[in-house]
């Protein structure tokens, strides 16, 4: 055994050797060939995490619009936010992308250190929001503006509780000590992007009931089925008759359907989703979902990519875009539901309608007059973002920058 | 109706530990069942060439150098994670705390990273934080050791615990030092490089590659040649003959299952400072339970661990290079990997035991 076994370790470092003295470490330059330049995606999950689902179907599309071939794009799956987005990235490059593009915000500072190694590669991290303040020309950021989208969604949740209210189905349990209603909302983590959210969603939401008040649970992860389920019972179990939510799975809606089956808590509380349509997994209580519409961003960057052009350090869509929607209405919505929606949609193309109209909240029981963002993502708000009555959410970089905790949202964690 | 004299049907047996090459044919023989049971999987469940499939396989492993380089790397990581766990294995010592030692080990290397990167000569740094991460391993695991060794509580119930309380000190310490409260720490020292592990003869995982094979040998001589390694194995034999002949076996159980810790907290060092320059709960990455199936297959020999770790790691290389080439997503490659694993356990099995069918009255003589 002992000399087989040596005898294969000698194999192996000499093969090790080998390996060495054909190099290794040095970054290869990339693709020098224009006309066989590939697109390298790098995703943190696959086609059963409904996050990363809407990403494939958005670079198909685009794909498919632009008549780029099915080889010409290289996918990464299940990238984690670690070491492996970084090796991934190179072994795009190396197979001849020369525009990288990852789908998660933990993945931005491994794309950010391969974009330091390889400056004629393009990498763009989506939800990311370093590329202005990183002093390199090829990494970029994009993000879309589904506070928009989120706004739309809790106008849906607004209509249902007003529905709920003319029924006379919102009891003494839904409604807290100063007589609001009370509805949740599953966020992921306690930062921008998320505070962001559920802000837009709550003015959506107040903007046709006033008298509600939202509280907010973590779950400390993106994506976890089993955490985003408890978190929504557990705030049915405090009374809130529709939950939001800000994670990536169908954890939350799964929930609420199986307690209205149960008859759990004796009231049916409805699910406003995420990314996709919740009605495959909660046909009777899910409302909508917010969702982005990934297909306009990479037909964007594919378009630059194309033609060479380069792409914009912060790229951000909203309606007027086409790039964020709400999913189809399901059958629990109000009527009246959807000409209220088409015309809050149409009033945000306009402009007629801001989300963060500073006149819609307080802050500490008064209307703020001066709101500061963190635009250089250096962890301290510097930017006045309160311009003209309204918080200028994505439009001095993509990434969200709301961070402000308004009146009647409480977050228990 | 029930016969005095009925016989099993099938009749299993422990045998002799067979010849070297014999068994080498046992497990060549099971590998190339997996493969064709794999084939018929690929064909007929996801439609594609199972040729092209191995191929896609292998390429993703060692298709360029550096895929091969990161397969290497990637191997010398959960070698010595596996390496670590053998002197406690040996002593039959089930040593689950692997996943938690490593990330005790690399959240020291991390703070040392974050605080002194900058500012101690990287030699010196490294040099430190090797001796405080591999103290630091030793440190959580000497707890279950010495409870173990003092009231014979059940080391692996204890040391499964210790990976839970190391995997909040990781969540605190994250968030402690992340300020933009996105739940990450980011790549240490981005620009500066500070506390990175430098090339060696011009190879980026060089030193990687080297303090694995310094410690698989060490390892290797300790537990084959040296009177320590020695009374190891006896205790993991038999407790009452150690005690027999004499041997402190409290004092061995800790003696060896420091060792063990340290080394994993040395994994951890590596992760951190040589591989992804980062901590988070993920450090780990399971790497510690993998290690106990490379552990238990190579017998508790170091050398074997080289073999079957290597083959792991090329296993998983080439399952995600599957996904990305034919968008099998990750379950249809796990399926393949599941059935490559379950053969070779098989493997193991014909070769610990012999199977003879109907009524053998005498033992059959051995082939």
């Amino acid at each position: 055994m002992n000399k087989f076994a040596k005898g294969l370790l000698a194999g192996s470092m000499a093969l090790a050797l080998t390996a060495c003295s054909s190099g290794g470490n040095a970054p290869a330059s990339p693709a020098a060939d224009e006309s066989n330049a590939k697109i390298g995606i790098i995703l943190v999950g696959d086609e059963n995490e409904g996050y990363t689902y809407a990403h494939m179907v958005g670079i198909r599309e685009a794909a498919k619009g632009l008549g780029i071939a099915d080889e010409d794009i290289l996918w990464k799956y299940t990238i984690g936010e670690d070491q492996s987005c970084y090796d991934a990235a190179v072994d795009l490059i190396e197979n001849g992308a020369t525009l990288v593009i990852s789908n998660s915000y933990g993945h931005q500072s491994y794309m950010q250190q391969a974009a330091q190694e390889y400056p004629d590669v393009t990498f763009v991290a989506d939800t990311g929001d370093t590329a202005a303040v990183s002093g390199l020309a090829n990494f970029k950021n994009a993000f879309t503006a589904v506070y928009e989208s989120r706004y739309v969604s809790g106008v849906v949740a607004g209509m249902k509780l007003a529905e709920l209210s003319e029924q006379g189905l919102i009891t003494e349990a839904n409604m807290d000590a100063d007589g609001n209603v009370k509805i949740g909302y599953v966020g992921a983590f306690p930062y921008a992007e998320v505070v962001s959210g559920y802000t837009a969603f709550y003015l959506g939401v107040k903007s046709v009931v006033s008298n509600v008040s939202m509280y907010v649970k973590y779950t400390n992860s993106w994506f976890d089925l089993t955490a985003e389920a408890t978190v929504a019972d557990e705030l049915m179990s405090q009374g809130c008759i529709i939950i939001g939510q800000h994670a990536d799975s169908t954890g939350a809606p799964s929930q609420l359907q199986k307690n209205m089956q149960d008859n759990k808590y004796g009231f049916t509380a409805y699910s406003v989703g995420y990314n996709v349509s919740m009605l495959d997994v909660a046909p009777d209580i899910a409302l909508t979902s917010a969702s982005n519409v990934w297909e306009k961003f990479y037909t964007y960057a594919f378009t630059c990519w194309k033609n060479g052009e380069e792409i914009m350090t912060d790229w951000t869509g909203g309606y007027n875009d086409g790039a964020v929607e709400i999913t189809p209405l399901g059958t629990a919505c109000a009527e009246g539901t959807q000409e209220r929606v088409d015309a809050v949609i149409d009033a945000i193309k306009s402009g007629d309608l801001k989300v963060f109209d500073a006149s819609t909240f307080t802050i500490g029981g008064v209307t703020p007059t001066s709101m500061l963002g963190d635009v250089d993502a250096d962890f301290e708000p510097e930017t006045e973002c309160l311009i003209d009555g309204y918080f200028h959410e994505s439009e001095f970089r993509s990434a969200p920058y709301f961070a402000a905790r308004i009146d009647g949202i409480v977050e228990l964690n | 109706m029930a016969e005095h004299t009925r016989e099993p049907l099938i009749r299993v047996r422990k045998k002799d530990e067979p010849a070297l090459l014999q068994k080498a044919a046992v497990i060549l023989a099971a590998v190339l069942c997996a493969l064709l049971v794999s084939a018929l999987f690929i064909y007929f469940v996801t439609k594609l060439d199972p040729v092209s499939v191995y191929t896609s396989m292998v390429k993703g492993a060692f298709g360029t150098s550096r895929r091969a380089w990161i397969t290497i790397r990637d191997t010398c990581l959960l070698l010595l994670i596996s390496v670590s766990l053998a002197p406690a294995f040996r002593m039959r010592f089930w040593n689950c705390g692997a996943e938690g030692q490593i990330l005790i080990g690399g959240l020291t290397t991390a703070a040392f990273m974050i605080y002194w990167g900058n500012k101690v000569p990287t030699a010196v740094l490294l040099i430190l934080m090797a001796a405080v991460s591999a103290l630091a391993g030793a440190l959580w695991s000497y707890l279950p050791a010495a409870f173990k060794a003092k009231y014979d509580t059940n080391e692996t119930l204890f040391t499964l615990m210790m990976n839970y309380v190391a995997i909040q000190f990781v969540e605190f310490f994250v968030d402690f030092w992340d300020k933009k409260r996105s739940h990450s720490v980011g790549v240490i020292n981005m620009n500066s490089q500070g506390g990175w592990f430098p090339q060696v003869g011009g190879l980026q995982y060089g030193l990687n590659v080297l303090i694995v094979i310094i410690v698989t040998v060490f390892i290797y001589v300790y537990m084959k040649y040296s009177k320590h390694g020695y009374e190891g194995a006896v205790v993991g034999e038999s407790v009452a003959t150690a005690k027999y002949a004499g041997i402190n076996v409290p004092k061995v159980i800790r003696r060896n299952v420091l060792l063990s810790g340290a080394i994993a907290g040395l994994a951890g060092f590596v992760e951190v400072a040589g591989i992804s320059h980062t901590i988070s709960k993920e450090t780990a990455g399971g790497r510690g339970f993998t290690a106990i199936i490379v552990c238990w297959l190579a017998k508790f020999n170091p050398l074997a661990m080289v073999i079957i770790s290597a083959f792991i790691v090329f296993l998983s290389k080439g399952a995600s290079q599957i996904s990305s080439d034919f968008g099998l997503n990750e379950y249809a490659s796990n399926i393949i990997t599941g059935i490559i694993l379950f053969f070779i356990l098989s493997a193991e099995f014909f070769n610990s035991y012999s199977i003879s069918f109907g009524h053998a009255r005498k033992e059959e003589p051995e082939a």
